[in-house]
């Protein structure tokens, strides 16, 4: 009998402390993102100390800027309890319009008004977005599929499908700023470029709007239940107008970065990379059906992505497996996340 | 529920229209016998699709199929490795293609079904659960092919399904009107259309009526995973090799072609005749631009205003304003959406 009490009483003491950790899980799932993350670091740097090199930290830094832009506007959109498919056509647009227009116009202008005549360029598409997400009151996937073809077929029918291999001007030489340099065990220089800095200050920026913000607010209520947040008197087609014209200028923002990154600009280059991207933002904790999710986290799914990403070939697993395992921990870590969150839900 | 929505009239004008213009922008050539055949074996990969995308949206929980095309060149490309195991194309053309469709239909079942129980049990919203199985069947189909395209040959059975006539008519095209009639009268008159659509159109209710909800999901799904493989089973009789990355376009397409139905992609409504007819409309349209020698960049421009375009439609029930008594019953209908405004 007493045995069989100890064991009632460790079973109680372990369903409560179980019990914790399902109520951190659900509340902070950015901290599973973490331990994943930090798993998969250590698990590779013992199957290949090469991990753990400057160079390839560097090299997962410099991979993670335009999906990390890309990934905090899919956080706003996905907390507000949308879903957007076409920031890569945007991108993509944006990327080439500026591109030509530059060439064309002034080859001279610096850096900076590029990036800001490709924001406004990526606004204006994102309130397009935005307002036909709200008036035909559609699934915004479905809506934005639609944009997405529109965007991408008019860059590709109307506007041109030649590469850009001579960047003008300063957008040419932006992307060989570097910010740190290293000498790595072999003697080649590598260097931490000057456009990394984009990505924390987009993440400073986006958490700033969603958590001290009365906009973030209307996010997140967005996200949770629609009629309730017009009922408190949110004006509901400005959320929708800014939180895509937010990711839109976040989208333009990453073409750019993109351009001047790989020093060319091609057309037909970002559209397809939409479901890592997604999938990295689900991974960092925020869910598909709105009104949670963190910028932290959306960071820690976006690194974690990269990672996988930089990782299968190092452990040997050849690049053709790469989609299939992708695949497989989209599935599975959306299962887990689903089963943690359903089985601790607060009983209301 | 069983209420005309107008949309059927509006395609069957549309198909008239589209018809009669094609032919005096084309002197005739546009309806000759050869361009209807071609057009009419077009149609089916991507009307199949079609319908494993309307059942998806109409059983609801914001239920949609993404992995659809993904899925059909994966059984294709499985089938013709299996089949190509154990007998030569050429050798035994009758045993090869009995091989290969079992093959490919028994990959779109088990395809279907990892995507109905995902869904149904573990509870993944359908966006994000078929964006990750179509990455894992086109990861598959990479795997098993080598990233190559897989040659199936021109064994005779199945070649016929993509390439043959009857009575002048296309086999394919039979094939696909011969299912869709049998999907439609299973929505129509079976309990488990009625589960179907009913689940779609308010699921706390159902489940509560008793309905098995999670095996209608599965069911589904599954049902949508074997037309894929059709769509799989054609598409490789048709173009001789398989490849994973065939018809990557295909995703919208098929959305395209849902929505211009009318199917609500809340779910809970949907008709498998429309379906067709628009996959029909779709393809005239498609081939008149061919006709005017536009590029496939203004193709998928056209396609992206034409989904928003219907988007529209079926917002502001545009089509309802021509059809008075249908309007009141569709308004009832509409009521509780209404307020979210």
């Amino acid at each position: 009998m007493s045995s069989s009490e100890t064991s009632k009483n460790l079973l109680a003491a372990q369903s409560h402390s179980s019990n914790r950790l399902g109520n951190l899980i659900s509340k902070r799932p950015e901290f599973v993102t973490l331990g994943l993350l930090v798993a998969i670091c250590i698990a590779v740097s013992i199957a290949n100390p090469a991990f753990l090199t400057p160079t390839s930290l560097i090299d997962i830094g410099r991979a993670s800027v335009v999906i990390g832009l890309f990934a905090l506007g899919v956080f706003v959109i996905l907390a507000a309890g949308g879903i957007d498919v076409s920031f890569t056509a945007i991108a993509a647009l944006t990327m080439y319009a500026v591109t030509l227009l530059v060439q064309t116009c002034a080859p001279g202008l610096p850096i900076i008004f590029v990036f800001a005549v490709a924001v406004i360029g990526g606004i204006i598409l994102g309130v397009v977005n935005g307002y036909l997400v709200y008036t035909l009151n559609a699934p915004s996937l479905i809506v934005t599929i639609g944009t997405q073809y529109l965007f991408r077929g008019g860059l590709l029918a109307f506007i041109g499908t030649t590469w850009i291999m001579e960047l003008p001007g300063e957008m040419g030489t932006f992307g060989r700023v570097s910010l740190l340099e290293f000498e790595a065990a072999n003697g080649a220089v590598v260097s931490l470029p000057m456009y990394f800095l984009i990505l924390p200050a987009a993440a400073i920026l986006t958490w700033w709007i969603t958590r001290r913000t009365l906009m973030g607010r209307a996010i997140f209520s967005l996200g949770g239940n629609p009629e309730v947040t017009a009922r408190l008197g949110y004006n509901v087609k400005i959320v929708h107008l800014f939180l895509f014209g937010y990711s839109g200028a976040l989208a333009g923002l990453a073409g750019i970065v993109h351009a001047t990154a790989n020093r060319l600009a091609n057309p037909f280059d970002l559209v397809g990379t939409e479901i890592a991207v997604i999938a990295a933002v689900v991974l960092g904790g925020a869910r598909i059906t709105g009104g949670t999710g963190s910028v932290i986290g959306t960071m820690l799914g976006v690194l974690l992505v990269v990672v996988v990403d930089n990782v299968l070939v190092m452990v040997g697993i050849p690049s053709t497996w790469q989609r299939v395992f992708v695949g497989a921990f989209i599935l599975l870590a959306a299962a887990f996340f689903v089963t943690r969150q359903r089985k601790f839900k607060p009983t209301k | 529920m069983r209420t005309k929505d107008g949309h059927f009239t509006v395609l069957i004008a549309l198909i008239v229209i589209l018809m009669t213009s094609g032919a005096l922008v084309s002197d005739g050539q546009y309806l000759s016998l050869f361009n209807l055949q071609s057009m009419a074996g077009q149609v089916p990969e991507i009307g199949l699709l079609a319908i494993g995308v309307m059942l998806a949206m109409s059983v609801g929980n914001g239920g949609i199929e993404l992995s659809g095309i993904a899925l059909a060149n994966l059984s294709g490309v499985v089938a013709a490795t299996v089949a190509a195991c154990f007998v030569s194309a050429s050798g035994e053309p009758a045993t090869f293609s009995l091989i290969f469709i079992l093959a490919a239909l028994t990959v779109g079942l088990l395809g279907g079904l990892l995507n109905g129980l995902l869904i149904a049990y573990l509870k993944i919203t359908a966006i994000l659960c078929t964006l990750g199985t179509q990455m894992f069947f086109i990861g598959l189909a990479v795997v098993l092919s080598d990233g190559r395209s897989v040659r199936v040959g021109a064994p005779a059975p199945l070649y016929d399904i993509g390439n043959g006539y009857l009575f002048e008519v296309p086999v394919s095209f039979l094939l696909f009107i011969s299912v869709a009639c049998f999907i439609g009268f299973v929505l129509r008159y079976t309990p488990f259309g009625l589960w179907l659509m009913m689940t779609g159109s308010n699921p706390k209710a159902s489940e509560y009526a008793g309905f098995p909800k999670h095996k209608v999901i599965v069911a589904t799904y599954t049902v949508s995973g074997i037309l894929s493989s059709l769509a799989g089973i054609i598409i490789a009789s048709r173009t001789i090799n398989v490849k994973w990355d065939y018809g990557t376009s295909y995703l919208l397409v098929a959305i395209l072609i849902a929505v211009m139905a009318g199917v609500r992609p809340e779910g809970g409504y949907g008709r498998v005749v429309c379906v067709v007819l628009s996959a029909i409309t779709l393809q005239l349209m498609s081939s008149m631009l061919n006709f005017m020698e536009l590029s496939n960049f203004v193709r998928d421009f056209a396609w992206g205003a034409l989904l928003l375009g219907f988007l529209a439609i079926g917002r502001f029930r545009l089509i309802d304003f021509f059809s008075p008594q249908v309007r009141a019953v569709s308004s009832s209908v509409q009521s509780p959406q209404a307020q979210k405004q």
